[in-house]
Formats: structure tokens, C-alpha cells, sequence
């Protein structure tokens, strides 16, 4: 039943014949590929040919085209070909691959130096469609918030605690785990290098001012958009593989006002919480670290604190997270929608999420500390 | 890549089982959706298994595949006790069936061409001509034309992407399929040419088929038997008349209502 496929080369007289046996089938296909590949060379040998296959034993696809693609081959080489002993159960299928055209080839892309160039020419370009379609979708967003105020009817509340929820409540422990740790490691470098100059107390202002300005919401808002800006762009952009959206919006309903509205809204409510609990995390990890490694006891800690930091670094520091949260919303939800059908462009858009979310993130931190400077804040 | 060994098939009588399918039990929770189930596949026939919607046709069908974990029983597939065998013989019997699932499952990342060369590239070593002419041919059997070979699954219509995903589970010559709703959301012109290729298919190939269906005319056209599952057991097996005379309620219903009339009209 399974027997070697074998191809043997017989010569009578005058006339040449290929005898086919054994099992033809997908198991065996690199060897008979080999076989066929060697009677190939008969081409033009002689005047005629017959392909005998009276003695194979089983026959499938791979078997009947390599027979057919030899055929073809010693045809083409002017040789009058014709396949013998085909027993009655193969007639079909042999017919079957005979109808077979040639293959197209693949549309494969050679790399080449200028289309390298090209590449990142068309990366750049495209930064101006990046920034147009986070504007576009800020404006929808703007619009749609409008709506919901004229109608408050239409407002999503039970969605939008859903989200907080998943965002912010569920958030809380990672968020504050992390901030302590590096409030923690702040202080013990502080101290560790201050105490060099006597300076060890300093750490507090040091502390205080960073953790409040930057460290505390830039480190959060960093988190958010690794953790809830690649969740949003991985849910849109699967509803928008499975045509939900489009489900949504042939039901009247508008995709940014169910779905967008409330995740932005659950977004900008939460990164000032967590903003607000990292801080606190980060300055209580801090004082413990000063009081355990650098002898400042908490009363000298919180003393020297009231003394270093004003409500304006809490105000500078805390005013940014709503407006890095929206940024983070907009480039989720515009690199969600960007999905198309492929899993592997989920993929990418989820990645584009995060890195874009970051980067304006840091961008909008930069603004922030020229604006916050020339107001002398 | 291994040279797949290939199996010992045991000499075929003629109505020999390719599964054999023995008390099996398959639960949820606390829900038991398979309750000591038996079912024979006969070499060669192609086997249509209808039954209400959730009555767990395609759990049957993912237990036998392997898919979704039994609570009892012993399932054979080509002699072979997918329990009690080993890895590699488990291999050797996954490289002999081919699966169409109820939603093409097609590589989204992937090219017609890619999908259908896939498992071909991964178990045989063979040249890329030869995956190419193997490709065209798969496509040819299931009646669609080259040009579409590097088109992505998402830019090809429903019953394009079951033609193609019915290539692909054939592209190993399998020598048993399995079919989940394959007529699901085709027209019903696009329905009637997926039935008579299915059976041109096991013709051709002799091909042995399970067929999970809810498409009457795909039991009255392509179907040589026809099981119907109910309460988590076989209810009634056997040919399209003796489906017209059971007395079974839901079999009644199924078979003699206004559609299966319109069918047979």
C-alpha cells in the first residue's frame, strides 16, 4: 500500500517508456519530485515516450501533477508523450490537474537602496496624516461632547463607569507599587550622593519638587498608555476587524459618541486620581527610604517638605494629567480605528499606540515646563 | 522538518470506520453536552450531521479533532486511539485530516497563496515551483481562479474564503475532512456549487467527509448518511429515507416542514 514510488527508465527498440509504481502521494513528494525532476532531462532523447502508470499503487494531487507536470515538459521538448494504465478510479483526478495552469509568481519586493529612501520618505510624509487624523479625531471627540451636553440624555454612564473601572480602580495597586519603588530609589540617591556635602535634608526638596512636577504624572501617564492606551486600540481595533463599528453606526448610533466618548472621559478622570496616589506613593516611599537609610525621622521629613514645596508644584504637576490623558485617548482611539483585517495589523497598531502615546506624552511634559517656566510657575 | 512516516493504514474493507467514536462525555461546568455519545465514519461516505442549534454538533466535531478536552470515552480516527497515542503518531494521523472551520480560520497575515502552502511547506521539503503549481491546482479544485493567490483573506468575499480555507484543509491530500457549516452564509447558487464540490472532491480524491450542516440541501444533494444528534446522544443515523420515515418528534419537524417540502418539492 505504501510502497516506495519509484520511476524506472525502460528502452525497447526504438521506443522509450517510464514506468511509474509505488504509492504517489503527499508523503513521498520530495522524492518524487527528484524522480521527476531526472526523467525531465529525457527531454528530446527521442521520438516518442509513454509514462506508464499501471503499477502505482496510489495516487493523489502531489502524485498526479508530478506525472502531468512531466508530461508537459517532455511535450514541450517536441516528444510525442502519453501516459499509460491509468486505471479507472485516477481518470477524474488526473483530469482534474491537467487543467491546471501555469503558477503565477509571487509579487515579492527586492530591497533595494532606493527603496529604502523611499521608505522613510514615505514615513515622514506620513507624520502630517499622523497629526491630521489626531486633530480630526480631537475635533470629533469636541463635537461629540458638545452633543452629549445639549442632550445629557445620550450620555453613556453606565459605560463610562465601566471603563473607569477597568482604568482607574484596577490600575490603583500597579500604579502605586511603582511610584513607591521609585520614590524609594530616588531618596537612597539622593542621600547616597548628598551626603557627600553634608547635604543629606536637601533630599526632601529634591523629592518634593519632582515627584509633585514631573516624576509622579509623567511616570503615571507613561503606565496609562502602556496599559489602558494599548487596551483601547486592541479593543476598537478588533471591533473594527469584526465590522462592529460598522454594525454601530448603521444603527444610527456614532461609534465616537458609544464607544469613544466614554473611554476618553473614564481617561481623563482617572490619570489625575492615579496621578495624585502615584505622587503620594512616590513621597511616602521616599520619606521611608530617608528615614530608614538617610536618619531623617518623618517629623524632620515632613517639616523640611512643608518648607520646600508650595501648592503651585502640586498645581503644576497635577494640571497636566488631564490633558496627557486625552492625548493618550486620541492616539489610541485613532490607531484602534486604523486597524484593518489582519491580525498582524492589530499588532501594529496596538505597538503604534503605545509609542506614539509616550512620545506625545513627553512631548506635551516639554510644553508644559516652557509654559509653567515663562509664567514663573 | 521530519519526513512524516507514513502510517500504516490497515488493508480497507469496505465499510471499515474512520472514526470510531465510543461513550464519550463531554461537559461544561455543569452542563453535559455529549452524554455517552456513539458514531461511526465509514471510509469514503460523506457523513451529515445535523441537530438543533447548540445541541453541540460542533463540540462533537472539536472533540474528535482534539480540541476541547472529554470527560470519558475513546475516540478512534484510522485505527488509531488519539488517546493513548503518542505524540508523533498523533501527528502522523493530524497530517491525514483536514478541517474547515465554521469561519474559514484563514492566517489574516497571510496570502491565499501562503495559507494554502502552508502546512505543505511546513511537512513536506519541496521546491517553491513545486508549492506553486500544488497551490494553483488547490485552487482549481475548489473552483477559483490563480489570480487571486496574493489577495489577503480580508479583501475576499464569505464563500471565497471558505473555497479557500476548504484548499487549504485539503492540501495535504487529506484522506478525511471535516466541514463546519460550510454552506453557512453562502447564496444558495454559492451553496449548491460548495455541495457538488464537495462531492466531486470525494470522488476525485476519495475523500471520506463530516459534514456538520443545517443546510437541508446540502443533506438532500452531497450527504450518503446522516446522523442527528439530540439530548447529547445519536438520535437516528442512516440514509435520507430513513430520516423521512422516523416517528422522532424533531425529526418530524426537521424533515417534513415547510422548508425540507420546499427542498423536496
Amino acid at each position: 500500500m505504501n510502497a516506495d514510488p519509484t520511476l524506472e527508465r525502460i528502452t525497447r527498440g526504438n521506443a522509450l517508456a517510464l514506468c511509474a509504481a509505488g504509492s504517489w502521494t503527499a508523503g513521498f513528494a520530495p522524492r518524487l519530485e527528484r524522480l521527476v525532476t531526472d526523467a525531465e532531462k529525457l527531454a528530446g532523447s527521442g521520438p516518442n515516450i509513454s509514462i506508464d502508470v499501471s503499477q502505482v499503487s496510489r495516487l493523489d494531487t502531489f502524485g498526479a501533477w508530478l506525472i502531468e507536470r512531466l508530461r508537459r515538459s517532455l511535450a514541450q521538448a517536441g516528444m510525442e508523450t502519453k501516459i499509460a494504465g491509468l486505471s479507472v478510479n485516477y481518470a477524474s483526478l488526473v483530469e482534474e490537474v491537467r487543467r491546471v495552469k501555469a503558477a503565477p509568481d509571487a509579487e515579492t519586493t527586492a530591497v533595494t537602496i532606493s527603496g529604502m529612501l523611499a521608505q522613510i520618505g514615505k514615513t515622514v510624509a506620513g507624520v502630517s496624516g499622523t497629526m491630521i487624523g489626531l486633530i480630526d479625531m480631537l475635533g470629533a471627540v469636541l463635537v461629540a461632547t458638545g452633543r452629549v451636553l445639549i442632550h445629557p440624555r445620550s450620555f453613556r454612564l453606565t459605560s463610562t463607569v465601566h471603563h473607569l473601572e477597568q482604568v482607574c480602580w484596577r490600575a490603583v495597586p500597579i500604579i502605586v507599587l511603582i511610584t513607591f519603588l521609585i520614590g524609594c530609589i530616588i531618596s537612597q540617591q539622593g542621600i547616597f550622593h548628598f551626603r557627600r556635602f553634608g547635604a543629606d535634608i536637601f533630599v526632601v526638596d529634591m523629592l518634593g519638587v519632582l515627584v509633585l512636577r514631573e516624576i509622579g504624572v509623567l511616570l503615571v501617564a507613561i503606565m496609562v498608555a502602556g496599559r489602558s492606551g494599548s487596551a483601547y486600540a486592541a479593543e476598537l481595533g478588533s471591533m473594527k476587524m469584526r465590522e462592529e463599528i460598522d454594525a454601530l453606526r448603521t444603527m444610527g448610533f456614532d461609534p465616537i459618541e458609544v464607544l469613544i466618548l466614554p473611554r476618553m472621559l473614564a481617561l481623563v478622570i482617572a490619570l489625575p486620581i492615579l496621578a495624585f496616589l502615584g505622587a503620594m506613593a512616590a513621597l511616602y516611599g521616599g520619606g521611608l527610604v530617608a528615614w530608614l537609610y538617610g536618619g531623617v525621622d518623618p517629623e524632620a521629613f515632613l517639616l523640611r517638605l512643608r518648607d520646600a514645596i508650595s501648592i503651585d508644584h502640586f498645581i503644576v504637576g497635577i494640571v497636566k494629567a488631564p490633558v496627557m490623558a486625552a492625548v493618550i485617548g486620541i492616539v489610541a482611539c485613532v490607531e484602534g480605528l486604523a486597524v484593518q483585517g489582519s491580525a498582524e495589523s492589530l499588532g501594529q497598531h496596538t505597538t503604534a499606540s503605545v509609542v506614539k502615546g509616550i512620545f506625545f506624552v513627553i512631548v506635551m511634559d516639554g510644553v508644559f515646563a516652557i509654559f509653567f517656566a515663562s509664567i514663573g510657575m | 522538518m521530519t519526513q512524516p512516516a507514513p502510517s500504516p493504514t490497515p488493508a480497507p474493507a469496505p465499510v471499515e470506520a474512520i472514526i470510531r467514536v465510543r461513550d464519550i462525555t463531554v461537559q461544561f461546568g455543569a452542563t453535559r453536552v455529549l452524554d455517552g455519545l456513539n458514531l461511526d465514519v465509514k471510509r469514503g461516505e460523506i457523513l451529515g450531521f445535523v441537530g438543533p442549534s447548540g445541541a453541540g454538533k460542533s463540540v462533537l466535531t472539536r472533540t474528535i479533532i482534539g480540541l476541547v478536552p472529554k470527560v470519558s470515552g475513546h475516540i478512534e480516527v484510522f485505527g488509531v486511539d488519539l488517546d493513548a497515542a503518542s505524540a508523533s503518531a498523533r501527528r502522523a494521523v493530524e497530517r491525514r485530516w483536514g478541517i474547515l472551520f465554521q469561519q474559514g480560520a484563514l492566517f489574516s497575515s497571510l496570502t491565499v497563496r501562503q495559507n494554502i502552502q502552508f502546512p505543505v511547506r511546513e511537512y513536506l521539503k519541496v521546491s517553491q515551483r513545486l508549492l506553486d503549481e500544488i497551490m494553483v491546482a488547490k485552487l482549481g479544485m475548489v473552483g477559483l481562479r490563480p489570480e487571486v493567490a496574493d489577495r489577503f483573506p480580508s479583501e475576499l468575499s464569505g464563500g471565497m474564503i471558505k473555497r479557500v480555507a476548504l484548499a487549504r484543509a485539503l492540501a495535504l491530500d487529506p484522506e478525511l475532512v471535516f466541514l463546519d457549516e460550510p454552506t453557512s452564509g453562502l447564496d444558495p447558487i454559492g451553496a449548491g456549487d460548495f455541495d457538488e464540490l464537495v462531492r466531486t472532491l470525494q470522488r476525485t480524491l476519495g475523500l471520506t467527509v463530516f459534514m456538520v450542516t443545517h443546510d437541508l440541501d446540502s443533506l438532500y444533494t452531497a450527504c450518503d448518511r446522516i446522523a442527528v444528534l439530540g439530548n447529547g446522544k445519536i438520535i437516528a443515523a442512516g440514509s435520507m429515507a430513513d430520516m423521512q420515515a422516523s416517528q422522532h418528534p424533531w425529526l418530524r419537524q426537521y424533515f417534513h416542514g415547510k422548508r425540507a417540502r420546499a427542498v423536496m418539492g
